[in-house]
């Protein structure tokens, strides 16, 4: 499941919800990751733009790798903006057992950091400017630019 | 004619081309100055698709997508 809001995350009501569906579907783990902005470097917030159509195929991909290992990932994502000490992104996996939710949780988050057409602004004194020097190339990146 | 959309952070109209490749596609590009940087650092999708070579044929009504650098979280 994947699923995208308009601003700051409910998150209380959104892993709640997410326990809900899966509490009797014998899943021996829930392991959530909670994304939330921080205090740095003078900024009011963080806000984003987000390509629906390849963050969905690339979502869907992870699911099917979820599901070969008996396991469900849910997700959720802010568009716009969101706030200091509010969250902008949550992951969560279930599985049969422990340690597969562990290491799936951290290969998705890494892989979502490097490939989920996201695009994250600093909100700065009114602006928001582009976060180019944490951003990550997507692989393959560069091919218009190869001179012939 | 090929329809290129420039995503996320990239301030530029879309564009409606008459190219045959993606080849073609660099080569228009490659004239504009205020998209050399993010030539080097854009990822390439056609149909939504994300392809890495530019023999990548192209025909008519297809959409290619410019995705710049992301962060998301």
């Amino acid at each position: 499941m994947l699923s995208l809001y308009d601003g700051a995350l409910d998150v209380p009501v959104i892993l709640k919800n997410w326990y809900e569906e899966e509490a009797t579907n014998n899943y021996g783990a829930y392991i959530p990751f909670v994304g939330t902005v921080r205090s740095e470097d003078g900024i009011d917030g963080l806000s984003f733009d987000i390509y629906e159509p390849i963050l969905n195929s690339w979502f869907s991909s992870w699911q099917e790798k979820a599901k070969a290992k008996g396991a469900v990932i849910k997700m959720a994502h802010s568009r716009g903006d969101v706030m200091l000490h509010e969250s902008s992104y949550i992951a969560s996996v279930f599985s049969p057992k422990r340690r597969v939710a562990l290491e799936f949780i951290d290969e998705f988050v890494e892989d979502f950091k490097a490939s989920a057409p996201i695009w994250k602004y600093d909100l700065l004194n009114g602006k928001r400017v582009y976060a180019l020097d944490r951003s990550t190339a997507i692989k393959g990146s560069g091919i218009l630019g190869e001179k012939k | 004619m090929i329809r290129v959309e420039f995503l996320g952070p990239i301030q530029k109209p879309s564009l409606e081309l008459d190219i045959q490749n993606l080849s073609e596609l660099a080569a228009v590009l490659q004239q504009d100055d205020e998209m050399s940087e993010w030539l080097t650092n854009c990822a390439v999708a056609v149909n939504d698709t994300l392809v890495s070579s530019l023999e990548v044929p192209l025909k008519d009504g297809d959409k290619v997508s410019l995705l710049p650098p992301v962060c998301g979280g």
